[in-house]
């Protein structure tokens, strides 16, 4: 009872010490005084956390059981500090230059700051912690018990769950406290790393204290201790090369990905040199905390009783020496392990469940308003408060539930199989830009439904959700699907079984779904600036300040607003703080101004990258990119828009113009047709007028004047007539409602009525023709009349304006199949090319004596060939006028 | 004396109607049929009243009547104008040209008599 007492007054000593260091630390650390406290020793210690109480008492009990297997969990990470240049310094610079706050942030960040994928981790990295958390719960209580035992025997005051409840309530306290004193925006906790800094000195000198004290104290020397492991059966242990391979590279992945470890590796860092200290003094450390294991354990089974717990040889063997004073160090030594672990674990866990499930949900429900005011830290720290309790109170919880595992060790592994899912994920997304969000998704799924179908589950034993026929025969009997002998590969030891193929299907997922999906922009610029960290961050930069950073402002402002008024800007400013020159000190309320100066060209969240990038001398961060990257698209997107608007209002004034020109050229032409008609018809109709009013009005005309005169009205009368029948002809064939009347004939036959049909208007002129029948010889299924029209214009025409002594007009028929040429070539002067090109116009009339027709005679014969699905056209080269019809032997049907 | 009158015009039943109406009364009437060489004919022939058709083979009435106006001695020789195209626009134009008169075909006979009679104050 006496013990007891002490032990209790003794652990809360020491828990007040620690809550001492860790205050100082702080104050310090707020005061910059703690230089000290960025000692790359610190951060090697730091770096024991993982050692847990797993380690600190499993570790003999593992090797009790195992022989010197509980090695691999020490060479795993050993292995990984000493390679830190490949991928810890990495891990460690892409955290420091994108502010990396979890595991979960990492992959949420690298993959396009994807929120499913960091509530993924986080669930992931919950489940596999809240065991482990129980576990150390789990050592606490038990050590208490041993003490109690050796103490009164049956004082069961101190025991079972009061403890744990005892010591889960204390650490939630201390965590909260030290944990969320306040935000820093780097995540780091001065107080809490300068206290397990403290717990890891502590243990390590309780276990080396244990192990002098059996190897000299019980054995008497190395050479006794050496030989009694000889002679017990630990010597004879063999070793499993596939399971020990298994687990150094479990152990290792592990070492990367536990949220605990990732919080004290990368975001407690304070300078990447650290790593290269603790790449040696890390697997010191561990090597040292695992000299002693194996004598302990060796001295543990001789000493103690059979059936004792091995977990607890390291409390047990000096108890049963009667060193009180020993076995409260190694009391204080599993108490350091356990509660550092928890500590940390709380705070990595609590981040990320803070950051990525509380807050979105929280800003989801406030509508994302509360994330401009300031009461959002305070919404934070209470999250990350109820966060941490929850956390530990869930390993509480689990301990509860599960009565406490037999073996510590067991449960440590499963734990580290669950965590080191990520590890693709974290690997893939650090070394190769085409690693996508989906590929990360996939594989995470994938690899955590195994770890929990063949691993996590059976690990409880059967009839916990698993029945033991699943177990043994797979769920519904279905074989291949036993959780410990998927796909039928039985007899594989089951941690390694599980191990094996969560992830060699997590990495294959991964790989598979990241090679066949597409990348989003945000998503690849996050890869590169990941895969290639060492191009993209310099060194960390220092705080220049003054007047130097006040030139860069000035550069960049003059790059966006203009060099005049950027410097207009800052002469205003510069007068208004009161200094000499251009250039005004980087006041708060400056760069605000500046900010808000900038926004207007370039977006609000740009703006603040930029000054954010000079004036603070830190790398942007992934919230600042993504802001970036969605004004952009923002604005591109408005742009377009905006150019697509352009593009149409172009195209509409370009229609307008088109249908505004085409109207006015309809109208001049409009115009220029009723003119035409207009002078067509009032010249006969002035005549007709004329001499009807002199017949009329004249007295004593004779009769041969009276004869002609009437003619003259009548022959007026006529061509008006005639007038007014080309034009109806002609706007019928234009509107193309003309009806064809299509009919088989003969070209000569048709030729001979034409000449007829000419002569017979014969106004005296004579006319010579020549033809050569034999070629007229050709039949023709057209609207012979129409076609006959056609010929008689040519006729007539040739007849008025042949200027020729002797006018001859030749008509020369070519046969080409199916299309034939009727030309029709006069000896006359022709004419000339200007006319050329507008004699099938309406009103074309050229030649000087007019002789009748009103200039309608080609354009309506030009129509009614289109309508025969032929041409009629000027014959260039011929030494008179020259016109060619080319006309179909058979005529397309009325178009 | 008889007043003289040179008639332009293309058209020949329009040149016989109008030389009918004004032989009888009392005019000596010349007339020339194209536009190519009307403004020396009207410069050699020097008449009293001139009778000038818009629409002429070879050259428009309006570059005869512009050039008529722009010197030689006919600055101020009484012009007639006819068109048979009745749009506002060839008045404006033979207004502006400076012709004396302007008909629209078809016309009165009296109405032609009494233009040519005005414009030599008769």
């Amino acid at each position: 009872m006496g013990a007891l007492n002490a032990l209790i007054a003794v652990c809360l000593s020491y828990v007040a010490l620690l809550f001492l260091v860790a205050f100082f630390a702080e104050r310090s650390a707020m005061r910059g005084r703690g230089g000290w406290l960025r000692s790359p020793l610190v951060y090697t210690l730091s770096l024991s956390i993982y050692c847990t109480a797993w380690t600190f008492y499993g570790a003999v009990g593992y090797a009790a059981r195992s022989g010197l297997e509980y090695l691999t969990i020490y060479i795993g990470p050993s292995l990984v500090m000493v390679g830190w240049w490949w991928i810890l310094r990495k891990l460690v610079r892409i955290g420091r230059s994108q502010r990396i706050t979890s595991v979960a942030d990492l992959i949420s960040s690298r993959f396009g700051k994807s929120n499913l994928l960091a509530v993924c981790v986080t669930i992931l990295a919950v489940i596999s912690a809240t065991p482990y958390i129980a576990l150390q719960l789990q050592s606490v209580t038990l050590s208490f018990a041993v003490f109690a035992e050796a103490g009164g025997g049956g004082q069961t005051v101190y025991t079972g769950e009061s403890t744990a409840l005892w010591v889960a309530m204390g650490l939630s306290l201390f965590t909260v406290v030290f944990g969320t004193r306040n935000l820093d925006a780097n995540e780091r906790h001065h107080g809490v790393v300068m206290a397990i800094a403290v717990e890891a000195v502590v243990k390590l000198f309780a276990l080396l204290a244990v192990g002098v004290f059996v190897v000299w104290g019980i054995s008497g020397g190395v050479s006794e201790t050496l030989n009694r492991i000889d002679a017990s059966q630990l010597g004879q242990w063999q070793v499993n090369g596939g399971r020990w391979a298994g687990l150094i590279m479990l152990s290792a992945a592990a070492f990367l990905c536990l949220p605990r470890m990732f919080q004290v590796l990368v975001v407690e860092n304070d300078d990447e040199g650290h790593l290269r200290t603790a790449s040696w003094a890390f697997p010191l450390y561990v090597m040292l905390m695992s000299l002693f294991v194996v004598p302990i354990a060796v001295v543990g089974l001789d000493l103690l009783p059979e059936g004792s717990n091995p977990d607890l040889f390291v409390l047990t063997v000096p108890l049963s020496q009667g060193q009180q004073g020993l076995a409260m160090l190694s009391f204080l030594g599993g108490f350091s392990s356990a509660t550092s672990m928890v500590i940390v674990a709380a705070i990595a866990l609590s981040t990320m469940v803070s950051n990525h499930i509380v807050m979105p949900i929280f800003l989801r429900m406030t509508g994302g308003s509360a994330s401009v005011s300031g009461d959002v830290r305070h919404v934070v720290l209470l999250s990350r408060r109820v966060s941490i309790t929850a956390v530990v109170m869930l390993g509480y919880i689990y301990y509860r539930l599960t009565g406490g595992g037999e073996a510590l060790a067991a449960i440590g592994l499963v734990s580290f199989a669950g965590v080191a899912q990520v590890l693709p994920a974290m690997l893939g997304g650090i070394f190769w830009r085409g690693a996508t969000r989906l590929g990360a998704l996939a594989g995470l799924s994938v690899g955590f439904v195994i770890w929990l179908y063949a691993l996590f589950l059976p690990s409880f034993g059967p009839g916990f959700i698993l029945s033991e026929a699943a177990l043994l025969n797979g769920p519904f009997g279905i074989d291949w699907l036993r959780p410990q002998a998927l796909f039928g590969i039985a007899g594989m030891d089951p941690l390694v079984h599980a191990l094996l193929w969560s992830m060699m299907l997590n990495s294959v997922a991964f790989f598979t779904v990241s090679v066949m999906t597409f990348p989003s922009p945000l998503e690849r610029l996050q890869g590169a600036q990941f895969v290639n960290v060492f191009q993209h961050s310099g060194g960390p930069r220092s705080w220049s300040g003054g007047v130097a950073q006040s030139e860069d402002l000035m550069i960049m402002a003059q790059r966006i607003l203009g060099a005049a008024e950027a410097r207009a800007l800052f002469q205003r400013e510069a007068a208004r703080q009161g200094l000499r020159g251009d250039l005004p000190e980087p006041s708060p309320d400056f760069l605000e101004n500046l900010e808000r100066e900038l926004s207007g060209s370039v977006g609000g969240a740009t703006a603040h990258a930029m000054v954010g990038q000079i004036v603070g001398g830190m790398s942007v961060s992934v919230e600042d990119l993504m802001a970036v990257a969605d004004e952009t698209a923002q604005m591109m997107e408005y742009s377009n828009r905006l150019e697509a608007q352009s593009r149409e209002v172009t195209r509409t004034a370009r229609q307008l113009r088109e249908a505004n020109s085409k109207l006015t050229r309809l109208s001049v032409q409009k115009d220029a047709f009723l003119s035409q008609i207009s002078h067509e018809l009032r010249t006969p109709m002035t005549s007709i007028r004329a001499f009807s009013e002199i017949l009329r009005d004249s007295d004593g005309l004779s009769g041969n004047e009276l004869n002609k005169y009437a003619s003259i009205i009548h022959d007026e009368a006529l061509r008006l007539t005639r007038l007014l029948d080309d034009l109806l002809d002609l706007s019928v064939l234009e509107n193309g409602q003309v009806n064809l009347n299509l009919r088989h004939g003969h070209l000569g036959d048709l030729l001979d009525r034409s000449v007829a049909a000419a002569a017979a208007s014969d106004d005296g002129r004579r006319l010579r023709l020549t033809r050569d029948t034999a070629t007229e010889a050709l039949s023709l299924h057209t609207d012979l009349d129409r076609l006959s029209q056609v010929f008689i214009n040519l006729i007539a025409n040739a007849r008025k304006y042949c200027d020729a002594d002797q006018p001859t007009l030749e008509i020369r028929v070519t046969d080409h199949g199916d299309l034939l040429w009727v030309d029709f070539v006069d000896n006359g002067s022709g004419i000339s090319t200007d006319a050329q090109d507008v004699i099938f116009e309406k009103f074309a009339r050229i030649g000087e004596p007019r002789v009748g027709g009103a200039g309608l005679g080609l354009a309506i014969s030009r129509q009614i060939m289109q309508r025969l699905g032929g041409e009629i056209t000027y014959l260039r080269g011929e030494s008179g006028a020259a016109f060619r019809v080319s006309l179909p032997r058979a005529a397309m049907a009325a178009q | 004396m008889a007043k003289k009158v040179l008639l332009i015009e293309d058209e020949p039943n329009i040149i016989e109607a109008i030389s009918f109406i004004l032989s009888r009364d009392g005019w000596q009437v010349d007339t020339h049929s194209n536009g190519h060489d009307a403004t020396e004919v009207v410069r050699e022939k020097m008449p009293d009243v001139l009778i000038l058709d818009v629409m002429l083979p070879g050259r428009s009435g309006y570059d005869i009547l512009r050039d008529l106006r722009s010197g030689g001695g006919t600055e101020t020789l009484p012009i007639l104008m006819l068109t048979a195209r009745g749009q506002n626009k060839d008045r404006e134009m033979a207004e502006k040209y400076g012709a004396n008169r302007f008909m629209t075909k078809p016309f009165a006979n009296s109405e032609v008599l009494e233009a040519v009679r005005n414009l030599v104050g008769v």
